[in-house]
């Protein structure tokens, strides 16, 4: 294991998110802030309980997931998309590094930015509603997968992508919609059967659903199902991954 | 000297369906400055992109001391220095912080003397806290430069190392490869001053269309194919070569003011003197005299029009 290059890799990525240190946690804090402000205070007045949960906190761990997911998706895409682009990938690909020390770094990298973010948004929950979590180490562990998942995702999105366009059309045309209608803000037990049983077929629904089992005790799919449908999540995006960097896929010529 | 780096068979064609390599061999040894020499979309690019991972061959292989770089990458990559012929540089990072990167990305612990020193000889050392998007062309491939030296490669590949890079500083370099070479470090460049070639290489390669047509010693292939000129200069006009000199074939030019006596080895450099008594026998008188050898570009120019 060259743990150099890992090092190298993480820190790299890592310097890039300080140098945009304001950026990078000012707008997630104003968006969530706006979010309680609207759907919590606003909206959510009049709305009433869900599960027992009133509908603002009842939202925060859809919130927090919201981010997570585009924050990991994106960091970790531009990451390896912009050497990409500009052409320093060179280096990464005749240096000796294997895809697993590649991976842990922007991967690493990626994640770490959107666990810090997803603390920061729960942070600034806090002046919002009462919060409470039932499992904190559970709730840890959640985000954390999810960051990791979901970074390994855009790492993929990010190789895949050819153009800047198409770095922006998955996010915005797949993950957008499938994290709104992953139950941020409703229990999927609200919805008609047919539609429950169709958005079973969105992963996002068990990464909010188990998110939420973190803090609150309660949800509509167990837990268990939620870990388990991450972690295969995580292996799927693993072994595209590794694919890919051996093929050399849209890296080597 | 052993072979540090063996092309086999190497070929490549490209998924548009353009044959970019066609089954090139070619071994370089230790210690060498090789230099690889071709037109413009001949091969060379690609073929150093095969040797250091970022294409992948459609036939034979390379061993870089003996480890296939497809199948051991690691323990071939750790060998081998890249400074590609493109710009490639990240731009909001500082010189230090990026020649830093490299080292540790190639597996090497933290060596701040080595960075200095890098950083030094490639006078980047007071632009070390600059953001590398606020340098110049010449400066950003003297960066990629430090980068590649930075991870103490023993095969180092320059791709147009010079391109972009001032006189002065094209100087430095080459005393900077030649140190590298003293010290242990095989170098394999391209490039499209022959100067460069003619002043820097051990052995050249030409490259053309895919084909390695020519790998010679450097001297070698001045002296095979370097034609050499002796040229005397008359005081009085000539109608026509006077007979007596007929068997060495001159030519007259310049309105018959010049003899030109052509030849291309050692035989002929050895008639030199006899042909100076002939001439003089013959009456002629020459107020001067003068020698030339073709350079690296006109054998080039040649070789690659031939095909
Ligand atoms: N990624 C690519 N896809 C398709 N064709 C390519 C690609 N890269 C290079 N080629 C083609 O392969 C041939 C060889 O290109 P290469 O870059 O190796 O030439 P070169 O000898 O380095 O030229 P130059 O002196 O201009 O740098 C050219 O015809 C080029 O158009
Ligand atoms: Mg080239």
């Amino acid at each position: 294991m060259n743990w150099h290059a890992v090092r190298a890799i993480y820190r790299f990525e890592m310097a890039r998110t300080f140098r945009t240190v304001v950026q990078s946690i000012l707008t997630p804090v104003l968006t969530t802030s706006l979010y309680f402000v609207v759907f919590g205070s606003a909206i959510g007045s009049r709305m009433t309980d869900i599960d027992g949960i009133p509908f603002a906190a009842f939202i925060v761990p859809g919130l927090v997931m919201l981010s997570v997911l585009t924050e990991s998706i994106g960091n970790a895409s531009f990451g390896i998309y912009f050497p990409k682009w500009s052409g320093t990938i060179y280096e990464l690909l005749s240096a000796p590094v294997s895809t697993a020390e590649i991976v842990l770094g922007y991967v690493g990298a990626a994640a770490t930015k959107s666990i810090m973010i997803g603390l920061i948004i729960l942070a600034t929950s806090a002046f919002f509603v009462p919060l409470s979590v039932l499992h904190p180490l559970m709730m840890l562990g959640f985000l954390a997968l999810t960051a990791l998942t979901f970074s390994l995702f855009g790492f993929l999105l990010g190789i895949w992508a050819t153009s800047w366009e198409k770095l922006q059309f998955v996010p915005a045309l797949i993950i957008t919609p499938l994290t709104f209608l992953g139950g941020s803000f409703y229990s999927i037990d609200m919805l008609p059967p047919v539609w429950r049983t169709i958005t079973l077929f969105n992963p996002v629904v068990y990464l909010i659903s188990g998110f939420r089992w973190s803090f609150y005790g309660q949800s509509a799919i167990n837990p268990l199902v939620s870990i388990t449908m991450v972690v295969l999540i995580m292996v799927v995006c693993l072994a595209l991954i590794a694919w890919i960097i051996r093929s050399g896929w849209r890296l080597r010529h | 000297m052993p072979a540090v780096l063996c092309i086999e068979n190497l070929g490549k064609t490209y998924p548009g369906g353009l044959t970019a390599l066609k089954s090139v061999n070619l071994t370089i040894q230790q210690g060498e400055i090789f230099a690889l020499l071709g037109p413009n979309g001949a091969g060379k690019t690609t073929l150093i992109g095969i040797v250091c991972g970022l294409v992948n061959a459609t036939t034979g292989r390379v061993l870089a001391a003996g480890h296939d770089v497809k199948r051991e990458p690691r323990a071939a990559r750790r060998l081998i220095g890249l400074v590609p012929q493109e710009l490639a540089t990240e731009a909001f990072e500082t010189v230090e912080a990026a020649v830093k990167f490299s080292r540790g990305l190639y597996g090497h612990p933290p060596d701040q003397a080595l960075v200095e020193r890098v950083l030094r000889r490639l006078t980047l050392w007071d632009k070390r806290d600059t953001k590398i998007m606020a340098l110049s062309g010449g400066m950003k491939r003297r960066v990629m430069i430090a980068k590649a030296l930075v991870h103490e490669p023993k095969i180092l590949f320059l791709d147009e190392p010079s391109a972009g890079v001032d006189v002065e500083l094209r100087r430095d370099m080459w005393q900077a490869v030649r140190d590298l070479r003293d010290a242990g470090v095989t170098i394999i460049l391209t490039t499209h001053y022959i100067e460069e070639a003619e002043e820097m290489a051990d052995r050249i390669g030409v490259i053309n269309k895919g084909e390695l047509i020519l790998v010679e010693d450097k001297t070698e292939l001045m002296r095979k194919l370097g034609r050499r000129e002796l040229r005397l200069h008359l005081t009085d006009a000539l109608h026509e070569v006077p007979s007596p000199l007929a068997a060495y074939s001159l030519t007259l030019i310049d309105g018959g003011l010049t003899l030109v006596f052509s030849f291309t080895d050692e035989a002929g450099q050895e008639r030199i003197p006899t042909l100076l008594r002939d001439v003089s026998l013959a009456g002629l008188n020459f107020r001067d005299l003068q020698t030339q050898q073709t350079s690296l570009e006109d054998i080039f120019v040649s070789l690659v029009k031939e095909r």
